[in-house]
């Protein structure tokens, strides 16, 4: 029972979902469209009961929605579970961006100078 | 012409992050404005505090170290050695930032890549672990400071702007 408290606290942030290449795959192939489980099994080639567990550990963190479509259990991408992951690339990305924009002016003012230089004026 | 918001971000693989920016200037500026010294003063903290220090050895083996005062007041240190220098081309270093001074340190590789007068740069740092890897994406945050970001952004505005 505190073995499955444990696994639960470690997997249900988006960040665990993810950290794991078979799972990141699962939402890759998803990402493509919704799919039954047996498609996946197929495309990831591991066995059913494995995609079955990586699966339930990506609707833990609401990264994939399943609906029931006859006897076939479909799989579908929720894009918006991950999003706390996007926006904390982001934040680095935003830094550096920070940084080139400056950049930029850096290398304005040293393209007009060469060019100052070669043309003799300015 | 400058642009902003163009970086991007990737992660390669699990210990890697990838940046890459195009630039309106030759590989030889962006070069330059990378390792001279009184030039990665002007950018290099981008809008979140001054440089106090930056020392640049450029050459295998020499050591470089920047300073950062941050917006608030605290220190932020990297260093590193030199391992690979290709002059306008590609730059290879070690990077410690000194807060975490333990373990191993960040390898970075800088690629300059010219075409039609426009430079690519391609920052690809191979981080020891998932964990650090992690930790250097998710300290962007901690520094952010949002409302400085208007004003400093029309402090650079001005600096493109011709004198």
């Amino acid at each position: 029972m505190m073995a499955g408290i444990a696994r639960t606290a470690t997997t249900a942030d988006a960040f665990n979902a993810v950290a794991e290449p078979r799972r990141r795959q699962l939402l890759e192939v998803l990402a493509g469209g919704e799919r039954p489980v047996n498609d996946l099994v197929e495309m990831v080639g591991l066995a059913q009961p494995q995609v079955s567990k990586h699966l339930r550990v990506l609707r833990e963190v609401g990264a994939v929605d399943v609906r029931e479509d006859g006897r076939r259990r479909l799989y579908r991408l929720n894009g918006h579970a991950l999003k706390p992951i996007h926006d904390w690339v982001k934040d680095f990305e935003r830094t550096w961006s920070e940084r080139f924009e400056l950049l930029d002016g850096v290398l304005d003012e040293l393209t007009k100078a060469e060019q100052g230089d070669e043309d003799g004026d300015e | 012409m400058t642009s902003s918001g163009t970086a991007t971000v990737t992660t390669p693989t699990d210990e890697q992050i990838l940046i890459t920016r195009d630039f309106d200037a030759p590989r030889r500026l962006v070069y330059m404005a990378w390792t001279a010294p009184e030039l990665v003063r002007r950018w290099w903290s981008g809008h979140r505090g001054a440089m106090t220090i930056v020392e640049i050895d450029l050459r295998v083996g020499g050591m470089w170290r920047y300073v950062m005062e941050a917006t608030g007041g605290f220190e932020v240190a990297f260093h590193g050695h030199y391992r690979e220098l290709v002059p306008n081309e590609r730059i290879v270093t070690t990077e410690v930032y000194e807060a975490m001074p333990d373990g191993e340190p960040a390898l970075d590789t800088v690629t300059f890549t010219e075409a039609d007068g426009r430079t690519t740069v391609e920052l690809l740092m191979q981080l020891p672990s998932k964990e650090v890897r992690d930790m250097v994406l998710a300290s962007g945050m901690e520094v952010g400071m949002q409302e400085q970001m208007d004003l400093l952004e029309q402090i650079a505005i001005s600096l493109q702007e011709p004198s």
